[in-house]
């Protein structure tokens, strides 16, 4: 422990807020599509045709048993040969993220909805509203309040996943790091700044999202 | 897509020059799937006897016990599974006095092994925690005092009373967490554990006919998910407790 190097981490900063970017930027556009991509799923997982909702679960099982590790080096190899061409890593990992994440955030989104409770429903349906105005005024806004510290929490957990790009090499913060930390033989200074780093940014996400919880309660 | 699939490669179990396959790829597949098993049923063991302490730790009164373990879990579930598989592959040994790290680096067989159930167990004992801690909390209070009443000590009460109904109650949320566990243990990868998915990316690098161990290697984790379902499903409908509606799983 004596010979703990500061020197190390202050020096390779810039290299490692390089790696952040990627981070973040991996883990935005992978909420962002998961999102899009897991209302669609919840809404057809909700639908009354059986036959959607039988291929929403299925989709959501299925990526549900399996491992991430499997599923981004299914996509990384998968996504370039579809296209024909190669894509670049970060395409086809951020592809793998996107499906994947929306198995989870569809399953958030159901159970919210399902945490609405029908006589709202029935009440929206005798004031006379349309599926759609019931929907929109009556069952999503509150949904949506039952489920926003689920998906918050849920992002986090994203943040912390993204760190798996490492198994195909791509540059993010952990990888960035791991070749600072090697090429100096410096492992113990660069993994525990990368622990700290990751904690301190979590713990912070998770602490405001309790703050919103206790500004917003769900009121049920 | 004109991907030539030739799943000959998932079954060469000797060496076979006629159709074209150098190593038993068969065998691969086998021993990663048993490594994964291993991993998983071993680090199990520390998630759920650590997770059920911190669990109890964090319904108690005593503010030290009950600081432990909201520091256990806060730390635990927020660094990153992988950079804690790197911190007890690589510093761990490094923090301990020489001797002890010494056995750890060069004394102890398989290390990356236990590794891989240490950092799979005490991360999951973190989440195996905080359902433990669910299920005793969502017990009436009115049954704790019911049995400090009938003059139970306090470990009694947990032993007698609390336990054996919030395990009950807490079935479906534990058998995502082994779940969780057994679809982590591919992290173990990352240190050089030769479990399914590490042997699958290796038959890609040695055949180019990745698609074929990955298929296979996908069926296997549907495979066990579904069975640890179905079982627990069972024995979630014998030791149902009549009246109480169990926490949903999540």
């Amino acid at each position: 422990m004596s010979d703990f190097d500061f020197n190390i981490i202050i020096e390779s900063i810039p290299f490692l807020l390089e790696g952040m970017g990627l981070t973040l930027l991996l883990t935005f556009f992978a909420i962002v599509g998961g999102l899009a991509l897991g209302v669609v799923l919840a809404l057809c997982r909700l639908s009354p045709y059986g036959w959607l909702s039988f291929a929403a679960a299925t989709y959501v099982n299925f990526f549900r048993s399996m491992p991430l590790i499997l599923i981004i080096f299914w996509f990384y190899f998968l996504v370039p040969f579809i296209l024909g061409r190669p894509v670049g890593g970060f395409y086809s990992v951020l592809i793998a993220f996107v499906m994947f994440e929306a198995a989870y955030y569809c399953e958030i989104m159901r159970a919210g909805i399902q945490s609405v409770r029908t006589g709202q429903v029935y009440a929206g349906q005798a004031l006379g509203l349309t599926y759609k105005q019931n929907m929109q005024f009556v069952v999503l806004p509150q949904a949506f309040r039952a489920m926003m510290p689920i998906l918050l929490t849920q992002a986090i957990i994203l943040f912390q996943d993204t760190s798996l790009v490492y198994v195909v090499g791509l540059r993010d913060f952990l990888v960035a790091a791991d070749i600072v930390a090697n090429r100096d033989n410096r492992l113990m200074e660069m993994y525990l700044t990368v622990a700290l780093v990751y904690f301190v940014l979590c713990l912070m996400g998770q602490l405001c999202i309790n703050k919103l919880q206790k500004k917003y309660p769900s009121g049920r | 897509m004109d991907y030539n699939w030739d799943w000959s490669v998932l079954f060469c179990t000797v060496e076979d020059a006629a159709i074209g396959c150098a190593q038993p790829f068969f065998y691969w597949i086998l021993s990663g799937f048993g490594w994964t098993i291993a991993v998983a049923a071993a680090a199990w063991v520390i998630a759920f006897s650590l997770g059920s302490l911190i669990g109890i730790f964090r319904t108690l009164d005593n503010p030290i016990l009950n600081g432990i373990g909201t520091g256990y879990v806060t730390i635990f579930r927020n660094v990153p599974l992988l950079v804690q598989m790197f911190l007890w592959f690589f510093v761990f040994p490094e923090l301990l006095p020489e001797e002890a790290g010494t056995w750890v680096k060069r004394g102890l067989p398989i290390p990356e092994f236990w590794t891989a159930v240490l950092c799979l167990g005490t991360y999951t004992a973190s989440r195996v925690g905080e359902q433990v801690r669910a299920g005793i909390q969502s017990i009436t209070q009115g049954q704790r005092y019911a049995a400090m009443a009938m003059g139970l000590r306090p470990a009694q009460v947990y032993r007698y009373v609390l336990l054996p109904v919030s395990y009950r109650i807490i079935i479906p949320p534990m058998t995502s967490e082994f779940l969780g566990i057994f679809k982590n243990s591919s992290l173990a990868l990352t240190i050089g554990v030769l479990e399914l998915t590490a042997q699958t990316r290796q038959i890609e690098e040695y055949t180019f006919q990745g698609f074929e161990a990955f298929t296979a290697a996908t069926l296997l984790y549907i495979l066990v998910t579904a069975i640890v379902m179905a079982i627990m499903r069972v024995v979630e409908g014998r030791v149902a407790i009549p009246g109480m509606i169990s926490l949903g799983a999540k």
